[in-house]
């Protein structure tokens, strides 16, 4: 049976990991490559790697993160952060990465995601789309945000992720902008209409607060994986505790991983 | 040397990065007596069935049948294993190898497509890619066509029906899902052909 996927995120500045999922002894802070390899052998069925700063000067660096932790990891392996064209996303696969992931870029010229697609393929290209909810009194609504959630782009999140799904994105990373360090968990209500809106595997994130709210939104939200940020937050010290919760109510997921 | 055929279709990189990690020596190359010469030939791949018009086009094709002659192990992965088949709904009119009979097809509308992610396999007894590998291991596999169910089947998953996710002739050896991507049990398989 496809299991449902746990995706450990390691947001990275300056070559160095400053927020993401704790694991066992090691601190949150560290070495990109020392922390992927962690999490891929405490069960994590993917790892992604976004830089939060994606300046120029900071490019160097991050391909050689991306390449020393690339020797080490084998299991699918996602960078984002600053991949603005397809010259950027070719550094990204040729230091080891397995798919890309893009976002305000993909918003400011679509075709990327098609010139993407073309040469590596869709099954390498994650469109990532920040949703934030609009007030509205008939139904819900969702606009799409660029710029790290900054810019509303007075896009619908629906109609833009069809529109993405069409010029060849592989994968959704869905983050709910209203969640997002809430802990109160994800938005069902976004994800399943994202889910609905599209045939493409969607991830959600955003909002976890413990592991009842992962449980939920596959289940209520029918997520095909979610983003796992900072569980040591709600008590556990591992993505295979959470795995092993997420067992035990039922949850296909990989076991033993 | 275990040459990559590189064929210009997705990145293969990962696969390179694995054989290195287990300890033998290989090389990317799109060199047919490259590929003639080699001890064992990897075709991985990612992307579109039509890519494999590539290998017709250079000259690969001629020289993976030589290999396939001098009994040379050849491991088809993902698109290279559809490849050992007949033909692909995906691209009608490109030809495949056809060493196991039928057409890959797209998955059953009934299921969402592609099937990305962590799968498990039901394994056959025998088969000489997955020595050790237990039925119920779990792999990472993405991809919108599957392959029939074949005498040659040693592994079958279950996806809207079972599909082929592995496959075995003598020498001839192909997986659908990405063993370079499948943690300890993917390397211990791409071992196995390393070994063989």
């Amino acid at each position: 049976m496809l299991t449902k996927r746990i995706i450990a995120c390691l947001d990275v500045d300056a070559g160095r990991v400053v927020k993401g999922v704790r694991f066992l002894d090691l601190r949150d802070a560290g070495d990109p490559a020392e922390l992927a390899s962690a999490h891929s052998r405490a069960g994590a069925d993917e790892i992604v790697l976004l830089d939060i700063s994606a300046t120029h000067q900071n490019r160097a660096i991050l391909l050689d993160a991306v390449r020393r932790a690339a020797r080490e990891l084998f299991v699918p392996f996602t960078v984002g952060g600053g991949i603005r064209s397809l010259e950027d996303a070719a550094a990204v696969f040729a230091a080891g990465a397995d798919k890309i992931s893009i976002n305000s870029a993909a918003l400011a010229d679509p075709t990327l995601i098609t010139r993407i697609a073309e040469r590596y393929g869709s099954q390498a290209v994650i469109v990532a789309v920040d949703a934030k909810r609009l007030p509205r009194a008939n139904g819900a609504c969702w606009e799409v945000r660029s710029a790290g959630g900054r810019k509303p782009t007075g896009r619908d999140a629906l109609e833009w992720v069809r529109e993405a799904e069409s010029r060849g994105a592989g994968e959704f990373l869905l983050t709910s902008m209203d969640r997002d360090g809430t802990g109160s968990g994800f938005d069902c209500e976004l994800t399943a209409a994202v889910v609905g809106a599209t045939s493409i595997p969607v991830i959600a994130s955003g909002g976890a607060g413990g592991p009842q709210h992962f449980v939920t939104v596959f289940r209520e939200g029918r997520a095909d994986a979610a983003l796992a940020a900072s569980i040591f937050h709600f008590g556990l010290n591992s993505v295979a505790e959470l795995k092993q919760e997420l067992r035990a109510a039922g949850i296909p997921v990989r076991w033993p991983c | 040397m275990i040459a990559i055929v590189d064929y210009r279709a997705g990145n293969l990189v990962s696969v390179k990065k694995a054989v290195d990690r287990l300890g033998f020596t290989c090389a990317i190359t799109s060199d047919p007596a490259v590929v003639e010469r080699a001890e064992k030939v990897i075709v991985p791949g990612v992307g579109h069935f039509a890519a494999t018009a590539t290998l017709t086009d250079t000259g690969l094709r001629e020289a993976i049948a030589n290999v396939f002659r001098h009994g040379t192990p050849f491991f088809g992965i993902c698109v290279g294993m559809q490849w050992m088949f007949e033909s692909s709904e995906e691209a009608p009119g490109t030809a495949g190898l056809g060493v196991f009979p039928g057409q890959c097809t797209h998955f059953s509308p009934e299921v969402k497509a592609p099937h990305v992610g962590w799968n498990d396999l039901e394994i056959e007894a025998g088969s000489q890619l997955l020595r050790g590998v237990p039925s119920g291991a779990f792999v990472y596999f993405t991809h919108s066509y599957r392959a029939p169910l074949v005498a040659g089947t040693v592994a079958r998953c279950d996806y809207g029906g079972l599909f082929s996710a592995a496959v075995e002739c003598g020498h001839l050896f192909g997986v659908q899902f990405h063993p370079e991507k499948s943690g300890e049990t993917g390397l211990a398989i791409l071992d196995n052909f390393c070994r063989f």
